[in-house]
C-alpha cells in the first residue's frame, strides 16, 4: 500500500462537488473525515459497500464531500435509517456520523437502543461540546460551567459521558480518541468498522468558533494543546487518584465484544424458515 | 380455455387485508412501533415478513424510529411500510417530510383514531385528513388513498405500492378503526391478477447517473444503496446531482418538478367510485367507512323516490376535483358527511365555488355515522 496521504484523498474525495467546503479553519471535522477515509483504505472496502449516514449540524456535512453512498437525514435521526438501510442490506457497512447533540440529545433514544439492539453499524460521535451550526448553544456534552449561548453565566447541567452511555446500553465495541491523537484515532476507527455489532466512537473534536473562543481558548492552536495535555490512556486514568484527574479524560477502548449484530440474528431466523421450506 | 383457478377466500380483519395487499405488492420491509387501532397490522407482518423470501421486519424505539428506518429500507431497494395512528403518524411527520423531499418510495398506513392528542384511542374517527395532506413542513405533493371496506383494504395497499414505486412518493393509506377492525370475507387475488409496478433502476453506467434528472415523467431512476451508483441524498434542496443548492434557479427546477410528477398524472391518480350520480338531485360525497353508511342511506332514498347518488373518493389527495365537478354539475345539494370537524368538506367546498349548496354530518363523538343519520339529511331536500 505505497499510497500518499494525497492520492487517498483523491482516490475518496468527490470530484464532481463543489468545494470549499463548510468547515472552520481550526475545526477538528476534517482530520475525522480523513481519518475515516484512511480506515476505509485501510480495510480495502470496496466504495460500493460503504454507506455514510450523517445526521445535521457540521458533522452532519461531511457526508457530502466523499465518494461513497452518502445520505444526509434529518436531525438526530441518523441512526434510523441507517437501521433500516442495515436490515434491508446486511451486506453494507454502515457508518453513522453524528454531532454530540445530534447523537445524545434529540437522537439520545436511537442512540442508546442502536447500541441495545446490537445493530451493525459503527456509530463516530463527532463531540465538540457545543452546538456548532446553529450558532453555539449548549448541547448535551457541553461542560458543567462553561459558557454558551443558551448558558451565558455558565452551564448548569452536567454534562453525558457518551462512552459510559454507550456500555450501560450494550454497544459491542465502545472507544474514544481525539483529532489530536490522530494515529490512535485511526486505530480506533478501524476496529470499529470492521468489527460486527454496533460500535460507537467517540472522537473529540474542538470548535474553537462556538466554543473555545468564549471559554478561555484564544485560538484552535491552544484547543489542540488542552487535548494533548489532558486526553490519557484509558488505563493510566485510571491508575490516576480521584482528585489528580481535574480536567484530564481517558481515551482508548472500553468494551470490546464480537456478539453477532442484529442482522444477523434475523438472518440466523430467516435461514430456518429456509430450511423447513426446503426440507 | 384454462380453467382459472379458485380464488383463496378468507375471513379477514381490514388490518390482516392491509397485510395480505402488501405482500402482493411485494412489501419486503416492515419497520413499525405498536399503536391502536393499527397494531394488527404490525403483528402478522411479524409473523409473516420473516416466513418470506426476503423479508425484513423490525419493531423499532419509537415512530420517528419507525419512519427512518422504512425511507432506509426503501433507499436500499426494498418495498417498505409502516402502520400508525393519529399520535404515531405526527411523530412520523418530520421524517415523511424526508421521503417527500429525497423523492423515496414508502407506504404509511394510518389507522385514524379520534383526537387531538391521545384522543380516543380505540374508537372511530377520520381526524387526519388533513394531517395527511399537510402534516409535514414545506410544499410537497403527496398522495393520500382511503379504504372503505376489507377487500378494498386488500386492493387499495396493493395500489398504495404501486402508485409510490411508480411516482416516488410517500402515499399514506388512511383507515378508520370501523374499517380495519370489520371482519369480512375476502378474495385474496391470484398473482397475476394485479398489475405491480416496481421503482425504475437505472440502465445506464454510474458515472452518467444523477440520481434527481429531470426527465418526462418527472420521476429519475432510482438505484439502491450498494448497486454501484454512489450518489448523495439529503433533505437540503439539491441539485440534479443530489448537492445541497441554494440557487434559485435550481430550487425552482426542484420544486417544480416534485409536484409537476403528480400534478401531470392527477386523473391516474385521483380514484372514486360512482353510485347513481349521473340523475342525482343530491349527492353524497363520503370516504371510509362513511361510505358504506352513505350507500345504505341512497338506497332507502331511492326506494322512497329522491333521486340521491354517491361519490365514494379512493383518493383523497390530490382531491378528485373532476369527479366532484360532475357530480355538481347536475346535484342541486351536495352532502358531506365525515367522522371529524370538516376537514374533507373544505375541499368540496372549494370546488364547489358557491354552486349547489354544501351540507356537512360530522361527527366527532367516536360513534359511526349510521344511514339513518344521512337519509334523514338527504330528505330534506
Amino acid at each position: 500500500m505505497n499510497i500518499t496521504g494525497n492520492e487517498i484523498i483523491h482516490q475518496y474525495l468527490r470530484h464532481n462537488k463543489k468545494f470549499p467546503h463548510v468547515l472552520c479553519a481550526g475545526c477538528g471535522h476534517g482530520i475525522v473525515l480523513g481519518s475515516l477515509i484512511r480506515s476505509v483504505h485501510q480495510l480495502g472496502l470496496p466504495k460500493d459497500d460503504v454507506v455514510i449516514v450523517a445526521g445535521i449540524g457540521c458533522s452532519g456535512r461531511l457526508a457530502v464531500y466523499v465518494d461513497f453512498n452518502t445520505v444526509h437525514t434529518t436531525h438526530g435521526r441518523a441512526l434510523t435509517f441507517a437501521t433500516g438501510i442495515k436490515m434491508a442490506n446486511p451486506k453494507l457497512n454502515v457508518i453513522c456520523i453524528m454531532g454530540d447533540g445530534d447523537a445524545l440529545s434529540i437522537g439520545g433514544n436511537h442512540m442508546i437502543h442502536a447500541a441495545r439492539r446490537n445493530i451493525g453499524i459503527t456509530a463516530l460521535i463527532l463531540n465538540n461540546n457545543i452546538y456548532g451550526m446553529t450558532g453555539g448553544q449548549s448541547s448535551p456534552a457541553t461542560p458543567q460551567g462553561s459558557v454558551s449561548m443558551t448558558a451565558p453565566f455558565g452551564q448548569l447541567e452536567e454534562s453525558f459521558d457518551t462512552v459510559q452511555l454507550a456500555c450501560g446500553a450494550g454497544a459491542n465495541f465502545v472507544a474514544r480518541g481525539t483529532v489530536f491523537h490522530v494515529h490512535k484515532l485511526e486505530k480506533l476507527m478501524v476496529k470499529a468498522i470492521e468489527r460486527p455489532g454496533f460500535n460507537m466512537l467517540e472522537v473529540i473534536t474542538p470548535c474553537h468558533t462556538q466554543y473555545g473562543r468564549k471559554n478561555k481558548y484564544k485560538n484552535p492552536v491552544e484547543m489542540y494543546r488542552w487535548l494533548k495535555s489532558n486526553a490519557m490512556e484509558r488505563e493510566r486514568f485510571e491508575a490516576l487518584d480521584e482528585d489528580k484527574r481535574g480536567d484530564k479524560f481517558p481515551i482508548g477502548v472500553f468494551v470490546e465484544r464480537d456478539e453477532p449484530g442484529l442482522e444477523e440474528r434475523y438472518h440466523e431466523l430467516k435461514a430456518r424458515f429456509a430450511a423447513g421450506r426446503n426440507g | 380455455m384454462a380453467r382459472r383457478k379458485k380464488h383463496k377466500e378468507i375471513f379477514a380483519l381490514g388490518n390482516e387485508a392491509v397485510v395480505e395487499g402488501a405482500l402482493i405488492a411485494g412489501c419486503s420491509f416492515y419497520g413499525g412501533y405498536p399503536i391502536t387501532p393499527s397494531s394488527e397490522i404490525m403483528e402478522i407482518m411479524a409473523q409473516r415478513l420473516p416466513m418470506t423470501e426476503d423479508g425484513v421486519f423490525i419493531q423499532l424505539e419509537d415512530e420517528i424510529a419507525s419512519m427512518g428506518a422504512i425511507v432506509g429500507g426503501s433507499m436500499a431497494g426494498r418495498k417498505a411500510m409502516t402502520a400508525t395512528s393519529g399520535p404515531g403518524f405526527s411523530l412520523m411527520q418530520e421524517n415523511l417530510g424526508y421521503a417527500c423531499m429525497t423523492e423515496t418510495p414508502l407506504v404509511v398506513v394510518n389507522v385514524m383514531r379520534g383526537g387531538p392528542s391521545t384522543g380516543l384511542p380505540t374508537s372511530p374517527a377520520q381526524s387526519d385528513v388533513q394531517q395527511a395532506r399537510w402534516g409535514t413542513h414545506g410544499d410537497h405533493p403527496i398522495i393520500v388513498l382511503s379504504a372503505s371496506d376489507v377487500q378494498e383494504c386488500l386492493e387499495m395497499t396493493i395500489t398504495a405500492f404501486n402508485m409510490a414505486e411508480k411516482y416516488r412518493t410517500p402515499v399514506v393509506l388512511l383507515l378508520d378503526e370501523i374499517t380495519a377492525h370489520t371482519r369480512e370475507k375476502i378474495r385474496i387475488p391470484q398473482p397475476d391478477e394485479y398489475e405491480v409496478v416496481s421503482r425504475i433502476v437505472p440502465s445506464i453506467p454510474p458515472e452518467w447517473y444523477k440520481p434527481y434528472e429531470e426527465t418526462v415523467r418527472g420521476v429519475a431512476p432510482m438505484p439502491p444503496i450498494g448497486s454501484g451508483y454512489r450518489f448523495h441524498v439529503t433533505g437540503l434542496t439539491h441539485d440534479e446531482n443530489g448537492f445541497p443548492t441554494s440557487r434559485p434557479d435550481e430550487v425552482v427546477d426542484l420544486m417544480e418538478r416534485m409536484h409537476r410528477k403528480i400534478d401531470q398524472f392527477f386523473y391516474d391518480i385521483q380514484m372514486h367510485d360512482e353510485l347513481m350520480v349521473d340523475d342525482a338531485d343530491v349527492v353524497v360525497i363520503a370516504y371510509g367507512c362513511v361510505a358504506r353508511s352513505a350507500e345504505y342511506a341512497i338506497e332507502q332514498a331511492r326506494a322512497s323516490g329522491v333521486k340521491a347518488g354517491l361519490l365514494k373518493l379512493k383518493t383523497l389527495f390530490p382531491y378528485p376535483r373532476r369527479a366532484t365537478e360532475k357530480a355538481l354539475a347536475n346535484a342541486r345539494s351536495i352532502i358531506v358527511p365525515e367522522m371529524n370537524m370538516g376537514q374533507m368538506s373544505r375541499e368540496v367546498k372549494r370546488v364547489n365555488s358557491g354552486r349547489a349548496s354544501v351540507r356537512t354530518i360530522n361527527r366527532v363523538d367516536g360513534q359511526i355515522i349510521t344511514p339513518s343519520e344521512i337519509l334523514k339529511v338527504i330528505m330534506q331536500g
